[in-house]
């Protein structure tokens, strides 16, 4: 019989989910990650000051939510404000609400997912209702909903690559003016955190294939992985709005 | 922050998926209502960002109350997150007023 | 439940500087998750990348010791004096007390290792391989070169063209990763692993200011992490972030640099202030006077810190409104330091004082401490502060904070927990030799500086001509450094021989009253065989000095969180057993975070081969290191801890 386990380092993986005592009642891992999100929201914070702080700085276009010339120093907010600029030199404004507000849409929907996925995880053990028809089967399966949050986060990096890519057709690279550096500097470090969420879902995903997620240590992994992935759609709506509506 | 023992209690509530289902249908709706809002003309107006400002807000507390269960979790979590939030917005203020991009003040 | 037979204690020859039965040699060393050894690495370290950027700041002063001196040339001292202040902050105050948050805050709060021992050791050797690259580069005459604070758009390619700013830049990124991973150790660790009956406001000071600068880095850093980006990818990749020609704000470097810079400087003291908190009661033989204050006052100068940065800015012209609120704001923080410096002096007052050279240490920063404080007043009036900012006067304002505040309150910790660290005290004949040389030769090198300043020498110029009345006070801060250089020697003789030959060091070394001091010195592994409940917070004078806390409230924790612990009544332990007959279980050593940081390392480090005009070698590195680092990540992540 092992004797103080009690105080050894808590969140250890052990193959017996013994009691570790804590100041608190609390799992360390969680302590960390809600310490992690404090310390991102500054991170986000100084990106999105910056974006913010040079809006309407920009000396050449293309420009978020205005219409500009390359050829002269119109801007403006219709297009008949550049109607004698040649039609080779209109910059017309990049951001394209209608797509982003889809990839918006993706993205809130995948915390849903998330959420299944965890809830998956925490009644995994629990029989199923008498009568469970399909549905409630799939509610019940963590693969699927890790698998569907996943891809909806790889969704959304698709939007992104897609987004960016036709910005660099359109002239605007993070090269070329104030606006281009920040906007990619704060989506990019954005994505950066979607990618890595992703493949932290590809792995739990991954171990659910091979041991299966139950009992309160995974659903430890499970939830630090949603409360990230959550946070990161938090910060997306705080960049869609102050980003692509607000002008 | 009391001496809890060791066994981290079974948090008091479950949010079942209708809640979570209607927190989605909040979010989505809400979203929505904004990229509408976006092409009439309210967008011109003065109060454009300040309800867009708002709606937001709405759609992040509700993610992080309902969805990251802060609402039923320990209050030490609450204040990790608002050590965090609150200077985080206080500093993008600061640093906004000094920039002189806040349409108010110097 | 308890084993059956008592373990068996081992016999030890005294005085070992391991404890008996630890491995020893290299490998466990490069292998080791145990928070003392890694808090020892970090002190030896430390210490080193102390003797370095001593060195730096010597030929500094030998250069200026005379107008129009040629010992080096203007390049070479601008990189002298950026390397001597990054490496200080750094590389040497930073991590020295990362030496003691390794060490000390387990033992005080009765833990046996922190949070996440494997992060602990990616956190040293993340520090040690960006350390080395920080610090070669100079050898090679490509110091970093652009002043610690690197103010774009000086550091821009327009303007820096060459690698050194690279280094810098690249640098400083490594070592952020290093202080928030222990960030968010330390936070996790202090919250949630502390003994039955240690209460938030039982720990010692030394936990509390730590507990405070940990939130100040995960709060700070972001902000440098990210004006960092912002020059790396200006310098990189061709953004415009700090062009002027393109529209960028010729001040945004400097805010989002201070917004971190700021609460930087409070990382840098209250490390040095919990140690003296923890060194003054005990040689006055009385506890802290105004405990409470004390923790108050410490979280007020952490949360006030983040709204002051602008004060280092007051010569940009920002406008009166701005200059105004910052100025009150440096008013108002001056507050609770000062309430602390009274506290301090009451602690003394009326106690049976013994001048150890731990002692004088401390001492010496509640003295010397108060007159950088009264420079940084005056400071906090934009009026006062246009004449003084960018001048002597404002060196010599830091130096008496971070030298006569964290390097007198850090080596006086050093001298008070060596017994406990090595087994062995140091010798107080040498370190009577090292705390005068320091003292006096501290004083004469900075005070002068204030009469420097006043007279309008400015900051970072090589040399300066005849006639301007700075002679004598450039030579007396010469000759002070020389004293320094002395007691250096001194210190660092005293450092390596009393390893083996000091007198031998019992579990209480001074008759101190915190819980480090009841276990062995040095510790066995498993910290204590038995994990104590306190209640009150001095628990070790509880049971042996009850007179010094018979004031304080005593209450026990509840006889069921005790046993969910495991934990019994206070008391010594002298004896040494192994981990295993006492029913321990153990993290496994492992090289896995060493492999971790290393390959990090170099994967940000490639990024210097595109300015080298070797951008495939650049992809190469950074792509197949980034790739062996998230390999070892996935090792380290999947495997048992213990």
């Amino acid at each position: 019989m092992t004797v103080a386990t009690a105080d050894t380092p808590a969140g250890h993986e052990g193959h017996h989910e013994h009691v570790h005592y804590t100041s608190t009642g609390l799992e360390n891992r969680k302590i960390a990650i809600w310490a992690l999100i404090g310390s991102e929201c500054m991170l986000f914070a100084s990106l999105i000051s910056t974006y913010l702080i040079y809006k309407g700085r920009s000396k050449v276009g293309p420009f978020p939510h205005e219409w500009s010339c390359k050829t002269s120093n119109v801007v403006g907010k219709t297009a008949e404000l550049v109607a004698g600029c040649a039609p080779a030199d209109v910059l017309k404004p990049i951001l394209d609400i209608p797509v982003t507000s889809q990839s918006t849409f993706v993205l809130l929907m995948s915390s849903l997912a998330m959420v299944l996925a965890l809830a998956a995880v925490e009644n995994k053990g629990h029989p199923l209702p008498t009568g469970a028809g399909w549905w409630d089967r799939c509610l019940a399966s963590s693969k699927f909903w890790l698998m569907a949050t996943a891809v909806m986060g790889v969704a959304f990096i698709g939007y992104q690559s897609y987004e960016f890519t036709s910005f660099v057709h359109e002239g605007l690279t993070i090269k070329t003016n104030l606006f281009g550096s920040s906007f990619f500097t704060l989506t990019g470090f954005h994505g950066a955190h979607v990618s890595v969420g992703v493949l932290w879902l590809l792995t739990l995903f991954a171990i659910d294939v091979k041991r299966g997620l139950k009992g309160k240590n995974d659903v430890l992994l499970v939830d630090i992985c949603a409360l990230y992935w959550h946070f990161v759609d938090v910060v997306w709506i705080a960049i869609f709005t102050l980003i692509y509506l607000i002008q | 922050m009391s001496d809890h023992n060791a066994a981290a209690h079974d948090h008091v509530e479950h949010p079942t998926w209708k809640q979570y289902k209607w927190v989605g249908f909040w979010l989505l709706v809400i979203t929505a209502i904004e990229v509408w809002v976006y092409y009439t003309p309210f967008k011109d107006s003065k109060l454009f960002a300040p309800t867009l400002l708002l709606m937001s807000a709405v759609k992040f507390a509700v993610v992080v109350f309902y969805y990251m269960h802060l609402k039923y979790d320990h209050p030490l979590f609450k204040r990790l997150f608002a050590m965090g939030l609150g200077i985080a917005i206080c500093t993008m203020f600061a640093l906004l007023f000094l920039f002189g991009a806040l349409k108010i003040g110097g | 439940m308890a084993t059956t037979a008592a373990p068996a204690p081992i016999n030890t020859p005294a005085g070992t500087s391991y404890a008996p039965g630890e491995a020893t040699g290299i490998w466990s060393w490069l292998t080791t998750v145990d928070h003392k050894r890694i808090g020892t690495l970090y002190l030896w370290t430390a210490l080193t990348f102390f003797i370095v950027a001593g060195i730096e700041a010597f030929i500094i002063r030998l250069q200026l010791m005379k107008p129009n001196n040629q010992l080096v040339s203007a390049e070479m001292y601008n990189q002298l004096f950026t390397m001597h202040g990054t490496t200080m902050v750094f590389l040497v105050i930073m991590p020295l007390s990362a030496a003691f948050f390794n060490y000390l805050i387990p033992l005080q709060i009765g833990a046996r290792d922190v949070a996440f021992p494997r992060l602990n050791a990616f956190s040293y050797w993340v520090y040690l391989f960006g350390g080395i690259f920080m610090t070669v580069p100079i050898f090679f005459n490509v110091a970093p070169n652009g002043g610690w604070f690197g103010y774009a758009p000086l550091t821009t390619m327009q303007f820096s063209g060459g690698l050194n700013i690279d280094f810098w830049v690249i640098g400083l990124q490594i070592l952020g990763v290093s202080s928030l991973a222990a960030a968010f150790n330390f936070i996790t660790t202090i919250i949630n692993m502390r003994a039955p009956g240690m209460s938030l406001m039982r720990m010692p000071i030394f936990t509390w200011m730590s507990f405070v600068v940990q939130f100040l880095l995960i709060l700070a850093f972001p902000a440098i992490t990210i004006a960092l980006f912002f020059l790396q990818f200006d310098r990189f990749f061709g953004t415009q972030f700090y062009e002027i020609a393109a529209g960028a704000d010729p001040l945004l470097w400097q805010h989002l640099f201070w917004v971190f810079g700021h609460p930087e400087v409070y990382i840098l003291i209250l490390p040095a202030f919990g140690l003296v908190s923890e060194i003054l009661p005990t040689f006055s033989k009385k506890p802290l006077f105004g405990y409470n204050v004390m923790v108050y006052s410490g979280i007020m100068i952490g949360f006030l810190g983040f709204g002051v940065w602008a004060h280092h800015m007051f010569a940009v012209g920002m406008g009166a409104t701005a200059d105004t609120i910052f100025a009150m704001a440096t008013l108002l923080i001056g507050i609770p330091t000062g309430v602390k410096i009274f506290n301090w002096v009451a602690t003394m007052w009326g106690g049976n004082i013994r001048f150890t050279v731990a002692m004088k240490f401390a001492i010496s920063l509640v003295a010397l401490f108060t007159i950088g404080g009264i420079s940084g007043v005056m400071h906090s009036s934009p009026p006062t502060d246009l004449q003084q900012t960018d001048t002597y006067f404002i060196v010599a304002h830091f130096h008496y904070v971070l030298f006569g505040g964290s390097i007198m309150g850090i080596m006086g910790g050093i001298y008070f927990y060596y017994p406990k660290i090595f087994g062995r005290y140091m010798s107080e004949k040498l370190g009577n030799w090292h705390f005068w040389s320091f003292f006096v030769g501290m004083n004469m090198t900075f005070f002068p500086m204030h009469y420097a300043g006043m007279l309008g020498m400015p900051r970072r110029i090589y040399t300066y001509d005849i006639g301007q009345g700075w002679e004598q006070f450039n030579l007396w801060s010469t000759v002070g450094a020389l004293l320094q250089g002395v007691g250096l020697i001194c210190f660092v003789y005293n450092f390596v021989k009393s390893r083996k030959r000091g007198e031998v060091a019992p579990n209480d070394a001074w008759g101190a009253g915190t819980l480090e001091w009841s276990i062995p010195s040095p510790p066995p592994d498993y910290n204590f065989a038995k994990i104590p409940y306190v209640t009150s917070r001095y628990p070790l004078w509880d049971i042996k000095q009850p007179e010094m806390t018979a004031e304080l409230t005593h209450t026990a924790p509840d006889a069921g969180v005790i046993a969910d612990a495991h934990a019994v009544p206070m008391h010594e332990e002298t004896q040494y057993y192994t981990a295993k007959s006492l029913g321990i279980p153990m993290p496994f050593p492992t090289i896995k975070p060493l492999f971790a940081a290393l390959f990090m390392v170099l994967m940000m480090a490639g990024l210097v081969f595109i300015h080298l005009d070797l951008f495939w070698v650049a992809i190469f590195v950074m792509i197949g290191s980034g790739a062996a680092f998230v390999g070892s990540l996935y090792g380290w992540l999947t495997s048992p801890l213990e």
